[in-house]
């Protein structure tokens, strides 16, 4: 059997003394979109920081196609993992910001090739190839000489999950995705989302997009105070939510 | 009044011609500036203690220029070293090993509070403290020894001096450059698998660069005069020294100062042509339009002549 892409169990995460996730578990099978909602501060970006150890968790267990993430267990200790491994561990997961950070002193077909080139050494004409490739799939092949100021926001989110997709990842994060975009710009990125999850993606999506998360996700959890107060598919879960708290946040956002 | 959405009908008025706001105050100004200027350059051409003609001279005398041969040197290769360690130094403050950053602060602590003329006079007096160095095990046995006599030669002990003191400034100016970009590109670069030292190097300090670029030209135009120094090791080939050498020998100290300001002055001008060329490069994705070069305003302005 197959290990599941993601698998938290009892996920806690704390700033000092400020407990942010509170026992998180849920489990995201291979090819499945997860979309996580809620209102801010209730730990939804942090528990996704710590898929890929931008946070580190400081109780329980998070696994990623069945490896402990940031952490080796050696009999029933578990070790702090090197550098290069959990930078080896991050290659195969893809993920986009809400403010974009792509690198604003190279193009957009340079922001592509610096991973496969920098990490995966892999030669210009190679990286090359492909980055043309993955702007194209985004949309954007007559963009790839700009910089990213001369490009829209939404353009730049394009770019941004180009970049990710250029190191070929098996799961993809993204962290309020369209948030910082103009209200016109948002169904653009959502439309590459879209595409990629029908493409099999295994995709992981903090967002408000209730349309979005309605017509894409396979599973919906409604995250609130460090811990998953609403879970299921997102048809139930929006059309009949039982949580006060989300049937009140359902409220604000539809 | 009802807003019209077009006004198309009575088409485009004829253009405003204003008088301009006239500013007698400016032309005063202007006035006497141009009379001091006038006065004091009337006064460069007919007093003869100015001695134009002995600084043409000696302006290109062998001795001159093999001054500034040797200053240009010194400037440069001081520079490499505290670029160097400056970017050492720096990464090394920000490391999260509290040795690494505080040893980092200690040496920019000594090196920036000790006047850089007594730095170069520890330099080239080190035999006074240590006769010889040693490579070895610490505290036990000696596999090579040097006599600091012969180690340390006075353009090594210029080089020193100069170059380690300077480590200290540029460690802040690259420090500097490296907080001021954003955290999120450390994230983006973590994200996408780079290391530490990939992200540093190709998304921090090239972005850095375009912080760390100015004041490192005021630092290299700084050292170009700084490297007049050395005399307090004694350094004697160096510009000024030489400048000042044939002053005394003629008995005409000062025309040969103003000699050796007009080459410092000319040389601090190449710099400033080359840092404008170097900020441009690195405003590359920070700027929409990047700064034009003279040669472009050159070719813009008489584009507009021949249209208009």
């Amino acid at each position: 059997m197959t290990p599941p892409m993601v698998l938290a169990e009892n996920v806690h995460k704390w700033f000092g003394r400020i407990e942010v996730l509170r026992g998180i578990d849920l489990e995201v099978a291979n090819g499945e979109v997860l979309c996580i909602v809620g209102p801010s501060g209730g730990g939804k970006s942090t528990f996704l920081r710590c898929i890929n150890h931008l946070e580190r968790v400081d109780a329980g267990r998070l696994s990623v196609a069945g490896r402990l993430v940031g952490y080796r267990e050696k009999g029933d200790r578990l070790h702090e993992m090197h550098d290069k491994d959990v930078a080896a561990q991050r290659r195969d997961i893809g993920m986009v910001f809400q403010r974009f950070n792509l690198f604003p002193h190279m193009t957009a077909l340079q922001n592509v090739m610096e991973g496969p080139i920098t990490v995966k050494r892999e030669s210009k004409a190679t990286a090359r190839a492909r980055a043309e490739k993955l702007l194209a799939r985004v949309g954007l092949a007559d963009r790839s000489a700009m910089y990213p100021n001369q490009l829209s926001g939404g353009q730049q989110q394009r770019v941004a999950i180009a970049r990710a997709l250029a190191m070929e990842p098996k799961l993809m994060l993204f962290d309020e995705p369209t948030s910082a975009l103009d209200p016109e710009l948002v169904g653009e990125v959502l439309d590459v989302m879209k595409q990629l999850a029908e493409d099999g993606m295994t995709m992981i999506v903090v967002t408000h997009e209730i349309g979005f998360a309605r017509e894409v996700g396979d599973q919906l959890v409604f995250m609130v105070d460090g811990v998953i107060a609403e879970a299921g598919t997102p048809r139930e879960v929006i059309a009949n939510p039982k949580n006060p708290r989300m049937q009140d946040f359902l409220r604000k956002v539809l | 009044m009802s807003a019209h959405a077009s006004s198309g009908v009575t088409g485009r008025p004829e253009a405003i011609r204003a008088v301009p706001v006239r500013h007698p105050a400016r032309w005063v100004g202007s006035v006497a500036i141009a009379v001091l200027v006038a006065m004091f350059v009337n006064s460069l051409l007919t007093n003869e203690n100015w001695n134009w003609s002995l600084i043409g001279e000696y302006i290109f005398s062998a001795p001159v220029v093999k001054g500034v041969g040797v200053t240009l040197l010194l400037t440069a290769l001081s520079m490499v070293i505290g670029l160097v360690l400056g970017v050492l130094l720096a990464i090394m403050r920000l490391s999260p090993n509290p040795v690494l950053s505080g040893t980092a602060w200690v040496y920019i602590w000594v090196f920036r509070g000790t006047p850089v003329y007594v730095q170069l006079f520890l330099w080239a007096n080190i035999i006074a403290l240590y006769s010889h160095l040693s490579l070895g095990v610490p505290f036990g046995p000696e596999l090579l020894s040097f006599d600091t006599r012969y180690l340390i030669a006075p353009f090594v002990a210029a080089l020193l001096g100069l170059g380690l003191n300077e480590g200290a400034y540029m460690a802040e100016i690259v420090r500097s450059g490296i907080v001021s970009v954003e955290e999120g590109q450390t994230e983006a670069a973590t994200a996408i698998g780079m290391s530490r030292m990939q992200t540093l190097r190709r998304v921090i300090l090239p972005q850095a660069m375009r912080v760390i670029v100015p004041p490192t030209g005021n630092e290299t135009i700084s050292m170009l005069k700084t490297t007049s120094l050395v005399i307090a090791i004694p350094l004697s080939t160096e510009l000024f020294f030489q400048a000042s050498a044939v002053g005394n020998r003629i008995f005409q100290p000062f025309p040969m100062a103003i000699m050796a300001s007009v080459w410092y002055l000319a040389l601090t001008s190449v710099l400033m042509v080359g840092q404008f060329y170097l900020e441009r490069h690195y405003a590359r994705g920070a700027l929409r339009d990047l700064p034009l070069t003279p040669v472009q305003k050159l070719r813009r302005r008489l584009r507009r002549r021949r249209s208009a």
